[in-house]
C-alpha cells in the first residue's frame, strides 16, 4: 500500500532464482504440500524453495504469492482510469488518489493524460461513486476506460 | 491493508454471517497471499475455522468457476530490472479490434491485451497493450517487429513509457465482514 518514492536497486536472480519464478508464474498445484511438490519439479529442497521465496519477496521480486482474482466474477469491479494533471499540482494529486483503497496500481505517463491508475472495487457500482470521489477530492475529470473485451495473452513472463 | 478490512463494516445478520463467514474469510485471508510454509492450506485452515481438506475443495470450486483464475505469483518487472513498461494504445476501426487483439495478445512481448472505449477526442485509442523490457530500445524495437509482422504501420498509435510507479499491489475484492 506504501508509495514507492525511492526503489530499490534490481535484484540479480541466480539460476535457481529464475527457475522458481518462471515456474511459480505457471500457478502452485492443489496439493497438500505445494511447495514440496514444485520443489521436486526443480531438484531443490522444499526448505531451500521457501527460503528463497522469502528472500525474493522481501527483495520486492514477488509482491504478492497467492491467488489471481477474476474481478468481475467475484462480483467486484474494475477499470483502467486516467488524469490529466498539472505538472504543479502532480504531487498533491497523486497523494490524493493513492489515498484511495481501491486504488490498485497508479502509474505516471508519457502523456497529456499523465496519471493512470487502476480501480478495484467490492462491487461495480463502487467504480462509479470511487471516481466521483476522485473527482471531487482532485478537481479533475476522470476518463474512465473499462475492458470491454480481454484477449489473452501467454501468462508467462520469463526472467 | 489490515485497515482497509477492519474499517469494513457490515450489516449481515447474525445467522447470515455465520452460514457466509468461512468461505468470505479464506477468500480475505488468501487476497493477502499463501503462507509460506510446508502445509498452507492448513495454516488458513485453521485461520478460518475448516478442515484443510475443505479450504482444498473451496479453492479447487473458485478455480473450477473463474473466480480465480490462477494460484501464482506476480512478478514485479521493476525490481528484476524490467525498467521500461510500455502502454501501447491503437486507433483502429471497431471492425478490426477483436482480429488485431488476437495477433497482438499472441506476440511473446506483450503482457497485456485489452478493448476499451475511447475517450473523444482526448482518446482515440481502443486497443492497449503492455510491452515489459530491460529498456526502452528493446522494448521499442519490440514493437517494431510487431508493427511489421502485422502491416499496422498505418494505425495511429502512441507509446505510453511509465515514468513512475507510484503504488503497485494486488487488487482486493474481498472484505472481511464483522458480525
Amino acid at each position: 500500500m506504501s508509495t514507492h518514492r525511492h526503489r530499490p536497486e534490481p535484484v540479480e536472480l541466480d539460476a535457481a532464482d529464475r527457475g522458481i519464478v518462471n515456474r511459480l508464474q505457471d500457478g502452485l498445484p492443489l496439493v497438500e504440500r505445494p511447495y514440496a511438490t514444485v520443489a521436486a519439479e526443480l531438484g531443490l529442497s522444499e526448505g531451500e524453495l521457501l527460503y528463497r521465496l522469502e528472500r525474493l519477496l522481501e527483495a520486492g521480486v514477488l509482491s504478492r504469492f497467492g491467488p489471481m482474482y477474476h474481478a468481475e466474477r467475484l462480483g467486484g469491479g474494475l477499470t483502467l482510469a486516467a488524469l490529466e494533471v498539472p505538472e504543479a499540482d502532480f504531487e498533491r494529486v497523486t497523494t490524493a488518489v493513492n489515498a484511495f483503497p481501491e486504488v490498485a496500481h497508479n502509474y505516471r505517463r508519457e502523456h497529456r493524460l499523465n496519471m493512470w491508475f487502476v480501480l478495484a472495487t467490492e462491487t461495480p457500482e463502487r467504480i462509479g461513486e470511487t471516481i466521483a470521489a476522485i473527482e471531487a477530492t482532485t478537481g479533475l475529470a476522470v476518463f474512465n476506460m473499462p475492458k470491454q473485451e480481454e484477449f489473452h495473452v501467454r501468462l508467462h513472463l520469463p526472467v | 491493508m489490515n485497515g482497509l478490512i477492519s474499517t469494513a463494516t457490515a450489516t449481515f445478520t447474525a445467522t447470515a454471517f455465520r452460514a457466509s463467514a468461512c468461505p468470505e474469510r479464506l477468500r480475505s485471508l488468501l487476497e493477502r497471499g499463501l503462507p509460506l510454509t510446508e502445509r498452507p492450506w492448513r495454516a488458513l485452515a485453521e485461520q478460518c475455522g475448516m478442515s484443510e481438506s475443505e479450504v482444498l475443495v473451496w479453492v479447487e470450486r473458485w478455480q473450477r468457476e473463474g473466480l480465480i483464475k490462477r494460484l501464482g505469483l506476480v512478478v514485479r518487472h521493476h525490481a528484476l530490472g524490467m525498467r521500461a513498461n510500455a502502454m501501447v494504445v491503437w486507433d483502429l476501426p471497431d471492425a478490426a479490434v477483436a482480429e488485431v487483439g488476437r495477433q497482438l495478445a499472441a506476440e511473446p512481448a506483450v503482457t497485456l491485451c485489452y478493448r476499451r472505449p475511447r475517450r473523444l477526442p482526448a482518446w482515440p485509442y481502443n486497443l492497449f497493450c503492455m510491452i515489459h523490457g530491460a529498456r526502452r530500445e528493446r522494448v521499442l524495437a519490440a514493437l517494431d517487429g510487431i508493427v511489421e509482422r502485422h502491416d499496422l504501420q498505418d494505425v495511429p498509435r502512441r507509446v505510453l513509457f511509465s515514468l513512475k510507479a507510484y503504488k503497485q499491489c494486488g487488487g482486493r475484492y474481498t472484505r472481511e465482514k464483522q458480525p
